[in-house]
Order: C-alpha cells, then structure tokens, then sequence
C-alpha cells in the first residue's frame, strides 16, 4: 500500500479536518508538557478505577462524539439544503451518513449513558464502586479505543460507507472493498467488549453492592432501568459480535456467510443484526426513561407514581425486546404470517412504553412543579417522544410499512425516539448530576436557552421530514431534483438542524461560563433530591463515597429522612478504615494492544494483528498473576476528607 | 438445601459426579441410537435428540456446575444463577427458532436456486417458485 | 470491594471472600452472555446448513467414529473437572492437581481429534470458503474449539498459581470459575453434537 492511498487525500474539508487535528494534538501534548500534567493525567485519569472518574471521562468521549456525528450531520444537511447541490459527492455523502449513525447510536448515545450510569448508580445504591472496578477500567479504555480506531477511519484509509446497519452485498468486499468497512467492523467489536463487560459489572454491582436495608424494591428508577438495560446489553451483544466476526469472516478470510457466491445469505445479516438492534433501541432508550423518572419526581416533590407498574413494564421489555426484530425488515418477503406475528408483538412493545407516560403525568398531578431546566428536558421528552411513538405504532403495522419503508418518514421518527428520548436525557441528566460530577451547577439561564434553541430547532428539522417521508423521498439520498418539489421542506429542516448545532455550542459554553463563574455547591443536595447520591455531606462525594454506609429504611429514604428532620451527621465513631481498590494501567495498556490488532486487521496485515491479540493476551495473563487486595485508607485521612471535628 | 450439598460434599465418594457421568453416556448413546439406528420420522428424531440434548444440559449444570449453589446463607445468588441461565436459552431460542423461521418462510424460502430439497417432503411443494404459504 | 469474610467451616473455600463471592457470579452473568453468542452461531448454522452450493453435503462427510471419540473425550474431561473441583472442596491439592491434569490431557485429546476431523474435510474438499453451509460448520465447531483451546492455556496459568499460593480463597474461586467454563463448553458440545452432526447425518440418510 503506497501512502496516498494509506492517508485520505483530494479533499479540502479532510484536509482541514486534518490540519485541525493536529493543531489540536500539538495543543494538547504542549499543555501537557508545559504544565507538567503527564504524570497527572497517568495517575489521575489513565489509571484511575473510580466509577466516577471513568464516568466523566465516558461523558467526555461522548460530547466529542456528539460533536463528530453533529458535524456530519449539519454537512448532510448543507448537502440537502438545496435540489442538486454539489457541496459532497455521493460517496463521501455515503461515507458521512454512515459515520454519523455509527457515531451516534454507539459511540455518542450508549457511553453517555454509560458514563451517567457509572457516576450516579453506585452513588444512588450506597455503594463505594462497582463489582470489578479494574473490569470498569476496562470497560472503558476498549469502548474508548473502539471509538478512536472508528474515527481515525477518514484521514487514514477511508470511512466506511455501507450504512450504519451495513447491509450486505453492498458492504461486501466487492461492493465496498478497501479498509473503510474493516474500521466499521474492528471498531464496533473492540467497542463491544467493553458493552458486554459493562454489563456483567453493574448487573452484579447492583444486585450484590447495595446498602443494608435497599430490597430491589426500594431501589431509584434510575437504577432499576439501569438493571433491565444490563440484562439486555448482556444477552443482546454478543449477537453483535457474532454478526460482526462472521461478516470479518467473510471480508478476510473467504467464507460465504452473507455474500452472493457459495450461497450465502445476504438477508441473514440484517437478520442478525436486527436481532441485536432491536434490543439495542431499549439499551440507549432505558435508561433515558430511567433518569426522567428520578428528574420528574425530583422537581414535582412527589413519589414517582406507579413505581411497581413501572419496574414491571420495565421487566416486560427486557423480553419482549428480543421479540420484534423483523419490523425492521419488513419489506424483506417473509409472507403474511411473519408479518402479521411481528406487526403485533411491535405494537405490543407500545403498551408497557405507553404506560410509563401515565406514570410521568400523575407524578406531576397536583405537584409543585419547579422548572428548572432537567425538568424542562423532562417535559420537552414527554410530548416529543409521543409524536416518535405514535409514528411508531403507525410504522409497525406491516402492510403500512411497505409505504414508508426507507423513506424519510422513518428517519424523522427514529430521530424523535432517539434525540427527544435519549439525547433530552442526557442534557437532562448531565445538568441533573453535573453538581454531583464537578461541585457545581451549569448556568441556568444559559441552560434554559439551550433548551429552547434545541427543542425548537430538533422540531423544525426533524418534523419537516414526516412530510418530505409521506411525499416520497428517499432516506440516504445524496440529491435530489429540482421537479421532485422538495426543495423548501429541506431547507426548513437543515435551518432547524443549524439551530440544534447552535444550542449544542451555547451548551459548551456554558461549560466554561460555569467553570469560571458558577457559585460552587457547599453541600451535596443540589437539588432537594430524594436519592442516596444526594446525601453526601460534600458536593462531589471523596472518592470512596461513603464515609459511613447508609441504612436505607424506604423507598426514597433520603427524602423521608429530610422530611422527618432525622439526616444522619457523621461522628468521629463512625469512622472505620475504608477498603478501596488499587489503580491499575494495565487496562489502558491493553487497549492499546487493542488497536494495534484492530488497526492491523483493518489493513489485513495479519502480522500486526496476530501481534496485537498476543499483547492483549500478555496483559490477561499478567493480571491473572497479579494478586493484588486494594489497600485501606486510614481513619485519619477519612476525618481529614470529611472534616469532622467530632 | 444448596448451601447443605455444598457442605456434605466435602468428604466421601462423589456419587453425585458419577450418576451425571453415566447418565451423559447413556444420554448419548441413545441420541446416536435414535438418529441412526431407527426408523422413525425426522421430526419425531429431531424431537427426541433434542429433548436428550436440553435434560443432558441440565445434568451438567445441576450435578457438575453446581447451578443452584448459594455464596452464603440466605442469599439469593442461585436464584440469579437459574433466573440467568433460563433467560440465556429464552433469548437462545428465540435466536434459533426466530432466524430459521424468518429466514426460511416467504420469500426467503424460494431464494434457494440449486440446493437439494431436504425439508418438506410432503410432496405438495412441487414447484420451488409458488409456495402457497 | 467490601471484605466481610465469613468463616463457616462448612462453606467452600471459593466462597470465603467477597471477591471469590462476586467473581464465581459474574462468571455465571457472563456464561449467560456466552449462550446467546453460541446460540448465534446456532442459528446462522442451521439456517444455512442446506446451502451448500458446489461442495459436498455436511452429513455427507460426518463420521460417526471420530464424532464417538470426540464426544467421549469430552463428556469424560467434564467429568474429571467435576472430580477435581470435589477434591478441591476437600481441601486435597494433589487430587486437584491430578484430576485437572487428566482434564487438560482429555481436552488436548479432543482438540487433536478435531483438528484431524477438520483436516479430513479439508481433503475431501470442504473448507471455510467452499459454501455457505461449510462456512457455518467451520465456525462454529471452530468457535467451541478455539474456546477449549483457550480453556486450558487458562487452567495451566490457574494450575501454576495453585501450585505456588496452595488453595486460598483466592485461588479456588479461579478454579472454581474455570471449571463452570469447562463444564459449560461441554454443554455446548453436547449441542454441537445434536445439532451439527446428529442433525447432519439424519438428514443426509432421511
């Protein structure tokens, strides 16, 4: 391979892309050194096996993530302004369309999630960390090191082009041949080993570690949805990884899984791969559901209404998620009777969703509502995430689905579940916990523009498409003519994306506006909340989190506790010698090992890869001799930390 | 109960072992013998070999893996252990199941232009191209 | 995290401390994971068993004696693992030691029967890439087989370990742990066996 075909070369806005890449990493490696922050950023970050560090820098990633897909988005939308554009030709529109839903959905939305799950469940069940915590690392640095092998794909050999979803024949090696698809492949599977172990570690965690006295029954929402999203991670992603090896297997190695020749089956990777993405919609939609529930409780002052119908409709998902699949592809032929069985275990799946609307009304009825901005997300997700259900529901039924399939009617309504569900609950739960991560909270004000801007441009882009959908227009198209009439329904819908952008650069600001000015919290009940995270005497817990392990007495123990006026201080005798888990680099190590295989088999150089996987090997084996117990923080340092003068 | 077996366990010959391996066996043996050394239909085969193969997976996780096992008194970790492993053939066999059926009705089925026809041999599906279902 | 160690002369080594507690679960968690990826492979298999393009049937090149000694090895490796967790559990590291030897010793002899029957079929002219059906056979016995290889270069590390820090409740919960791992990779064998070669040969006489 000579080196202009191993660098992306031809296109000014790759090249910008590049010149800014390494302007940044110049910028990046001079802050470092200057400021003497190697030896910091090894001890601090790189090592680090606290679940609320690595939730920060899972939440990091994602916003750069976010900013990515964001990116792609608005250049489809440039793209798209106008009939017959000529700003990206059709592959490169290829390439960004699939990069931005890759990005989205598994490199934005689930470490988002992810990172908001780590800082605030172990807070939330009274525990110290998670199970594993050196597994927690792991977790981390291979989706981390996923998402980079995924990302460098177009300065260095080339993005991926097939789609997110990667229908075969079209990503086979006749149809997309060079590395593209490879880093599509390498990416999502070195990604989803850390899913899949994220998943064992806070099912385990949340099952085993929680505080006396804290019955499953007594546990927060946000918990709860984070322990029906586990179970589903668990069963759904090695799914995801067969497809992916099997379709790795057919790229490199010569089989015949999904290609035309030696009758392979085309249709059996979008079986498959629905298989997993039907249970990976609930995955990202969850814990969304999750953490309104905690928000809209919160700053309603009321109990959740209807907690158990809610855990159990949750329950029901977790297997009913494995049961709807093929209302992706319905247009695939599988006769009346597939049809018929799909469309109605799909709507099916509607009515436990539905449910959990009521639960969020009455939560509301007759409470004294407080709109700080959560809650605006909260509200602005409520009547939102309708409009995606409901277009929904008209989606499943099958006969109807032949009409809007691969239209722009289902773009519109996956992006009103999927940002009105997920994305409103990440700002939701990021300006939610954000005192609980940094001590302090994010401009208000600021923060309610941003909402406006958001829900407003979102609804402008996004319901314009319904009708440009129902017009036929086709989803994945990179122009369009003049004659097909819709020219003006695009150009409203890429202004609205614009305003979304400009919500997502205020919201950045806004970062910095409160780093500089925001009043720091002088204790850790932000909000008047109602859940164990919130009951620490300090705004960011110490890093063991608990002095003293709660006992938790009720559903909502630490609001109960507030209205009895019984909170617990903290004595000097409370204070017994902690145990905590020892850092470890071997994670990071062996994530870097991780690429070097991924990167090798990307390019089919088996040489690397083989050197790569012995490197992972290396680093199991070492940990498995490593028998390392933690070590104990003394009683001295706990009263130092909490400072308490008896 | 779990936690008692975990306990007598400790001394005397491990009969427990010893069924479970004979019964694998036997268990085998026999799923040869109907498969190969009988005339019965192919569904009626299919059926038995694997109804052995889900009892011979069950032996293995209650004689060897010790499934219903509590980590201490009182606690409930068996009941995760059996609630997963349950889970886990759930979703096992809606994969199965759900991908040969999806795959194979409809149009799928006359995707097939010169495999051998080794499915339905009721003699109604002369033509591979008008299946009435 | 927590380290509550409980001291009741009747509760196995392995579940003595927290972590053993907490890692024999996770393990139990992750086996779960393991049945839907098997299962996968399952499904891809059997929807593609017919589709064997210009290479030869599957049931066609199945024997039942290689299948008998394959199978043997293994049913009888499961066993020998459950025997040495038994001894573990009576606090005899020799017994242990001895039984999972034999254990690793069954399981090398399966690997090398496999890896035979593969070379068989590689000479009659079924390889990974000769058609869709072949693809499937090949990946999925190869995945078990990649795992039983995977399995003992593991229990030898667990092995070395037991033999320098004796049993602790460190180290039986490892292998307690491996041998769940071993017992389940014969449980999928057993499916193998019903679904790849039973399957296989009764459709090929039927």
């Amino acid at each position: 391979m000579k080196w202009d075909e191993f660098f992306v070369t031809g296109d000014p806005l790759i090249y910008g892309a590049d010149v800014s890449i390494a302007l940044t990493t110049a910028g990046i490696l001079f802050y470092l050194t200057y400021f003497k922050k190697w030896k910091w950023l090894w001890t601090e970050w790189l090592t680090t096996v606290d679940h609320k560090k690595l939730g920060i820098m899972y939440i990091v990633s994602a916003v750069l993530m976010l900013f990515r897909g964001g990116v792609d988005a608005l250049l489809m939308r440039t793209q798209l302004a106008v009939p017959e554009a000529k700003f990206l030709d059709s592959q490169h529109y290829n390439e960004i369309f699939t990069t931005h839903g890759t990005i989205m959905i598994i490199f934005m939305a689930m470490p988002f999630l992810i990172g908001l799950i780590n800082v605030v469940v172990p807070l939330q069940i009274g525990a110290r960390d998670v199970a594993y915590p050196y597994l927690n690392a792991v977790s981390f640095w291979t989706f981390f090191i996923g998402a980079m092998l995924f990302n460098i794909s177009f300065i260095i050999g080339g993005s991926p082009s097939a789609g997110w979803t990667s229908y075969m024949p079209l990503a086979s090696n006749e149809m997309s041949p060079g590395p593209g698809q490879n880093y599509y492949l390498l990416g999502l599977q070195i990604a989803g080993i850390g899913t899949l172990l994220t998943g064992i570690n806070f099912l385990v965690t949340i099952l085993k570690m929680r505080a006396p006295g804290m019955t499953l029954f007594r546990m927060p929402m946000f918990t709860w949805s984070s322990l029906v999203t586990m179970v589903i991670i668990i069963f759904a992603f090695p799914i995801l990884t067969v497809a992916l090896a099997l379709m790795t297997f057919d790229r490199l190695f010569g089989s015949h899984f999904f290609t035309l020749q030696g009758e392979g089956m085309d249709m059996l990777w979008a079986n498959l791969f629905w298989l997993w993405g039907h249970p990976e919609v609930y995955i990202v939609i969850l814990p969304a559901f999750g953490m309104f529930s905690e928000i809209i409780s919160t700053f309603s002052r009321k109990t959740l209404f209807g907690y158990k119908a809610m855990i159990w409709s949750m329950l029901l998902i977790a297997g009913y998620s494995f049961l709807v699949w093929v209302h992706h592809f319905f247009t695939m032929g599988s006769g009346a009777v597939v049809n018929s069985v799909f469309s109605i275990t799909t709507m099916a799946i509607g009515i436990p969703t539905g449910v959990k609307i009521f639960n969020w009304l009455f939560t509301m009825y007759r409470g004294k509502i407080e709109f700080a901005t959560p809650m605006l997300w909260s509200l602005g997700f409520i009547v939102n995430f309708v409009i995606g259900g409901v277009t929904g529901v008209m989606l499943a039924m099958a006969a109807a689905d032949y009409q809007y399939h691969n239209t722009y009617f289902l773009v519109s309504h996956f992006h009103y579940v999927l940002i009105a569900g997920t994305v409103f609950a990440c700002f939701a739960g990021l300006v939610y916990w954000y005192p609980k991560m940094f001590g302090y909270k994010l401009n208000e004000r600021i923060g309610k523009w941003v909402f406006w801007l958001f829900t407003i441009g979102f609804n402008i882009c996004f319901f314009p498409q319904y009708f440009l959908g129902l017009d036929g227009m086709p989803r994945r198209v990179y122009t369009y003519s003049e004659e097909s009439g819709w020219g003006p329904l695009n150009m409203v819908s890429t202004i609205g994306g614009f305003m979304m952008g400009v919500a997502f650069l205020i919201l950045v600001y806004n970062m910095y506006y409160s780093f500089r000015y925001a009043k720091r919290e002088t204790h850790g009940d932000a909000w008047n909340g109602r859940t164990l995270e919130w009951s620490t005497p300090s705004a960011m817990p110490p890093f063991y989190n608990f002095a003293k392990i709660p006992v938790v007495k009720s559903l909502d123990h630490f609001w109960r506790q507030k209205q009895e006026g019984k909170v617990e201080k903290l004595t000097i005798k409370d204070i017994k010698p902690i145990h905590m888990p020892s850092n470890s680099g071997v994670p990071f190590i062996m994530a870097s090992f991780f690429f070097i295989a991924g990167f090798g088999m990307v390019f089919e150089w088996m040489w690397m890869g083989a050197l790569g996987l012995i490197g992972v090997f290396g680093t199991l084996i070492y940990r498995s001799f490593e028998y390392d117990d933690g070590y104990y923080v003394s009683e001295e340092e706990i009263i130092k930390t909490e400072k308490i003068s008896n | 109960m779990a936690n008692k077996s975990a306990a007598t366990e400790h001394g005397g010959f491990p009969w427990k072992h010893l069924i479970g391996f004979v019964l694998s066996i036997v268990l085998t043996l026999f799923a040869l013998w109907i498969a190969l050394g009988t005339d019965l239909s192919v569904t009626w085969i299919l059926i038995i070999i694997f109804g052995f193969a889900f009892l011979q997976a069950a032996l293995q996780l209650l004689m060897f893996m010790h499934v219903t096992e509590n980590s201490r008194k009182g606690g409930f970790s068996g009941r995760i252990q059996i609630g997963n492993v349950l889970f886990g053939a759930f979703v096992a066999i809606v994969i199965v199941i759900g991908s040969v059926w999806v795959m194979s009705a409809g149009h799928a089925k006359h995707d097939k232009h010169d495999a051998p026809k080794t499915e339905n041999q009721d003699g109604s599906h002369e033509s591979e191209e008008h299946g009435s279902h | 995290m927590a380290h509550a160690e409980t001291h009741d002369p009747n509760t196995p080594l392995e579940y003595r401390s927290e972590t053993g507690r907490l890692n024999i679960l996770g393990f139990w968690i992750f086996l779960g994971a393991e049945i839907a990826l098997f299962a996968t492979l399952f499904a891809t298999y059997m929807v593609l068993t017919h589709r064997i393009a210009d290479g030869p049937a599957l049931g066609a090149l199945f024997e039942v004696k290689s299948l008998l000694i394959q199978t043997f090895l293994l049913l009888t490796s499961s066993f020998t693992c459950g025997l040495a967790i038994h001894e573990m559990r009576r606090h005899n590291v020799k017994g242990l030691m001895t039984w999972m030897i034999v254990t690793l010793g069954l399981g090398l002899g399966f690997l090398y029967f496999e890896i035979q029957e593969f070379l068989h079929f590689i000479h009659e002219g079924a390889n990974i890439g000769t058609s869709a059906a072949w693809s499937g056979f090949f990946v999925l016995v190869g995945t078990h087989g990649a795992h039983v290889t995977f399995g003992i270069f593991w229990v030898i590390m667990i092995l070395i370990q037991v033999a320098r820090r004796g049993l602790t409740p460190a180290t039986s919960a490892k292998v307690f742990i491996s041998s769940l791992y071993w017992h389940f990779l014969d449980v999928v064998w057993i499916f193998i066996f019903t679904a790849v070669y039973l399957m296989g040969m009764v459709m090929q006489h039927g």
